[in-house]
């Protein structure tokens, strides 16, 4: 659970810096954006990288479910009066439920963007690259699928909020200065993270939508 | 002062238990919670009905045998407060009071408010001691120990093993205890030449027991009476992992 969340959180930082790029003056963007694509789809280290991505995603949410049916049973009957939700972070409580919108996301974000660019025919830009440029800014174009990528962004954030840190924890870092550090990191890579996805789509949206 | 309580009832493990309410009039402050569970206790008893089974024995926070789940919270609005700790100062004239017994998967209500824990006296079997027979106490300064790991290790053997950490668990885990029970003895040089069994044998026997896997949500280190560190779980982790990779 541990390593492969924390697989997943490499990549989100990788993602994130390629991603950057749709920020950039128009010009720049489609032919940077493009051929970065072009790059990363034709190299095997890259290829390697990404069936691997897969796999974590899979073990990642098998044992995700393992775990929450196991625990669901080891927690015995319920209280009649529970307060013991002041003694705990909110998403601590919740990784199943944020998890699953993260993979309910992750489904449609894919047959977006990779399904698309991988099988589908896309009209090539003036470099002669597969024009994802032109299929981001369009799906961006749609004011619900925005909303529905921040609201992903967003449990992702919460999930990261908890994950990060817990991560960690479960390989064990003990000494106790580390582990504060960890608790601050995990902090401030949940904020980079979350905003950086989340200006993506509202930036599109706004500067070549509105 | 007058309370209202609601008290979780049950005749044996298979009965289903319920809420039962209770009117008590005449509580002191300076009662502890169990004391006003005695008190109810004698007024049941002089009207012939069965008073309510609940589990204590010093008295005096330092055994682990009490532990109620008050108002949602284990042992009760306090924190670092074990149930016979608890005094009714802490409450108000009129209020209600819900009680039920401590829950989990791995634990079992033997009746009323009384629960079985002895999963985690198995746990402790599978590994929480030293398999040589010590002897008198040798010379103190033949094992060097700095000031700070004494300490450390004392913190975590301050565990009274009461179970309030598996009641508060949204998991049911027992990994506070029995991570407690781990680190003082894998942070003393006594503990070391079987630290490795030690983890393994104790970390399977809770899975076996049925508590649940630890998600770090931390509730346990909030309502721990003893306020025992999650640095320990951390710390179980690290022992596990290591004994499991090196083996
Ligand atoms: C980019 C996607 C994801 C990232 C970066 C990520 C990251 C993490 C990390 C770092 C942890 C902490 C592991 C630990 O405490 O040992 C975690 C836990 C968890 N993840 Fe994810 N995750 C992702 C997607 C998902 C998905 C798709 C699901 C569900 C289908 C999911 C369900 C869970 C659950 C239930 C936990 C809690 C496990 C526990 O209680 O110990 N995650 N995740
Ligand atoms: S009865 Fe011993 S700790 Fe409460």
């Amino acid at each position: 659970m541990a390593l492969t969340g924390l697989f997943l959180c490499l990549f989100l930082v990788v993602h994130l810096a390629g991603n950057l790029q749709l920020l950039l003056p128009k010009e720049t963007a489609v032919i940077q954006f493009n051929l970065y694509s072009r790059i990363l789809s034709g190299n095997y280290f890259i290829k390697v990288i990404s069936w691997l991505l897969f796999l974590s995603i899979v073990l990642h949410s098998i044992y995700a479910l393992i775990i929450t049916i196991k625990n669901r049973k080891a927690s015995g009957s319920a209280y009649a009066y529970d307060r013991r939700k002041v003694v705990s972070s909110w998403s601590s409580r919740n990784m199943g439920l944020l998890g699953s919108i993260i993979l309910i996301f992750l489904v449609i974000h894919l047959k977006d963007f990779w399904y698309q660019y991988s099988f589908g025919t896309l009209p090539l830009d003036d470099e002669g690259n597969k024009d994802l440029f032109s299929i981001v800014v369009s799906a961006y174009g749609r004011l619900w699928y925005v909303i529905l990528n921040i609201v992903a962004f967003m449990a992702l954030g919460y999930h990261l909020l908890h994950g990060f840190y817990s991560a960690f924890k479960t390989l064990g870092v003990y000494p106790s200065k580390l582990s504060r550090g960890l608790y601050y990191l995990g902090i401030g890579f949940t904020l980079i993270i979350t905003t950086g996805f989340i200006i993506i789509p509202v930036f599109v949206y706004l500067n070549y939508h509105t | 002062m007058k309370l209202y309580l609601k008290i979780w009832r049950q005749l044996n493990p298979d009965a289903d238990g319920k809420l039962v309410d209770y009117e008590l009039n005449g509580v002191e402050e300076d009662m502890s919670f169990l004391e006003m569970l005695d008190y109810l206790n004698e007024k049941l008893i002089t009207k012939d009905e069965m008073p309510v089974e609940f589990d204590h024995d010093c008295r005096e926070g330092i055994c682990g045998t009490c532990g109620l789940f008050i108002n949602g919270r284990a042992h009760g609005p306090l924190a670092g407060t074990t149930t016979c700790q608890l005094h009714m100062r802490s409450f108000a004239d009129g209020d209600t009071i819900y009680i039920e017994p401590f829950r989990g998967g791995a634990f079992q209500v033997i009746r009323d408010l009384k629960v079985d824990r002895s999963s985690m006296d198995r746990i402790l079997q599978a590994g929480g001691f030293i398999s040589t027979s010590v002897g008198d106490a040798p010379e103190a300064n033949t094992t060097p120990i700095t000031h700070a790991e004494a300490e450390s290790a004392f913190d975590s053997a301050a565990c009274i093993g009461c179970g309030a950490c598996v009641a508060t668990c949204k998991n049911g885990s027992a990994a506070l205890f029995t991570a407690a029970k781990i680190a003082h003895l894998a942070k003393l040089p006594q503990g070391k030449p079987e630290a490795k069994q030690r983890v393994v044998n104790m970390v399977t026997q809770m899975d076996q027991e049925g508590f649940g896997h630890c998600s770090n949500t931390h509730a346990c280190q909030v309502e721990c009476p003893q306020e025992i560190s999650v640095a320990n779980i951390d710390r179980m982790n690290w022992e596990y992992n290591r004994a499991r990779l090196l083996k």
